[in-house]
C-alpha cells in the first residue's frame, strides 16, 4: 500500500490538469441533472434513489480527482451526516406525522388537516416530499462511505 | 472438494432452469402476477394520487413502507461503516505512545 502510494506521488497520477479542469466544469452539471432526477420523479424515470446518487458521486468524483481535502472542503463531514441524518428523519417524520395528523401511518392524505391542498394532491405532494428525503439520506450515505472506505477511517489523503 | 462444488451448482443450476419452463409466458394478461394487483394501480394509481409515472406513484404511496425500510437500510449501512471505520487521530496518537 505504501509502495502504491508512493508510486502514485512520484508519477503524479491524478493530478493532471485536464481532468482536474473538466471534473470543475462537470460538477455542477452532474448536480444540477441529480436534483432535476429528484424533483422530476413524478413524470419521468428517476426519483429519491437515483438522484441521491447522482448528486452523491459529485463529491466522489471531486475526491477521485483532486482529494478527500477539496471534497470535504465544499461538503463538510458534520454538514454532511446532518443531511443524512435530516434525509432519513423527513420520511420517517413526513410518515410519523400522517399517523398523528388522525391518518395510517405513511397515509399521506391525512396531512390536509395541516395545509388544505385536498386530500389527493397531498399524496402527490406528500410523495415529493419522501423522495427529497431519501435523495438526502442516499446523497451523504454515499459520501460518507466513499469516504471512510477511501482513506481507511483516517480522512487524511484517500485515494 | 472443487469438483463437487461445480456438480452441485449445475445441478442446482439445471432444477431451476427446468423450473422456469412453468413460468407463464412474457407479458401473459393471465398471469397470477398481473392478474390481481397490478390492474388496479394502473386503472387508478393516476386518479388516486395525481402523480403521472405509476413507479413513483406505486413506490412513494402504495408501497411506502418499501420504500422507507429500503431508505433505513442504506441509512444503517452507512451509521455501520462510519462507526466502524472512522478513527480520530488523537486516538491513534494515544494508542502509539
Amino acid at each position: 500500500m505504501k509502495l502504491l502510494q508512493e508510486r502514485i506521488q512520484k508519477q503524479q497520477i491524478g493530478e493532471s490538469l485536464i481532468i482536474q479542469t473538466a471534473v470543475r466544469l462537470l460538477v455542477p452539471f452532474i448536480q444540477i441533472f441529480g436534483l432535476y432526477v429528484i424533483v422530476h420523479g413524478h413524470y419521468s424515470p428517476g426519483g429519491g434513489f437515483q438522484g441521491g446518487v447522482l448528486l452523491g458521486s459529485s463529491f466522489i468524483i471531486l475526491a477521485l480527482a483532486f482529494d478527500l481535502k477539496t471534497s470535504q472542503r465544499l461538503m463538510s463531514e458534520r454538514a454532511n451526516a446532518v443531511l443524512g441524518n435530516a434525509g432519513a428523519l423527513i420520511f420517517v417524520g413526513v410518515a410519523a406525522l400522517c399517523a398523528i395528523f388522525g391518518g395510517l401511518f405513511l397515509d399521506y392524505s391525512a396531512l390536509d388537516v395541516i395545509i388544505p391542498l385536498g386530500p389527493i394532491e397531498w399524496r402527490s405532494f406528500g410523495i415529493f416530499l419522501v423522495e427529497v428525503g431519501v435523495g438526502l439520506a442516499v446523497m451523504s450515505i454515499m459520501v460518507s462511505l466513499f469516504w471512510d472506505m477511501g482513506s481507511a477511517g483516517k480522512m487524511d489523503e484517500g485515494l | 472438494m472443487k469438483g463437487l462444488a461445480l456438480i452441485a451448482t449445475l445441478i442446482t443450476g439445471a432444477i431451476l432452469l427446468y423450473g422456469t419452463m412453468d413460468f407463464p409466458a412474457w407479458g401473459d394478461p393471465h398471469s397470477p402476477a398481473s392478474g390481481y394487483l397490478s390492474t388496479t394501480y394502473i386503472e387508478k394509481a393516476v386518479e388516486e394520487t395525481h402523480v403521472p409515472n405509476l413507479v413513483t406513484a406505486v413506490l412513494g404511496d402504495y408501497r411506502g413502507y418499501d420504500t422507507m425500510f429500503e431508505t433505513v437500510v442504506i441509512y444503517c449501512a452507512g451509521m455501520v461503516v462510519v462507526s466502524v471505520l472512522r478513527r480520530n487521530k488523537k486516538e491513534q496518537v494515544e494508542k502509539k505512545t
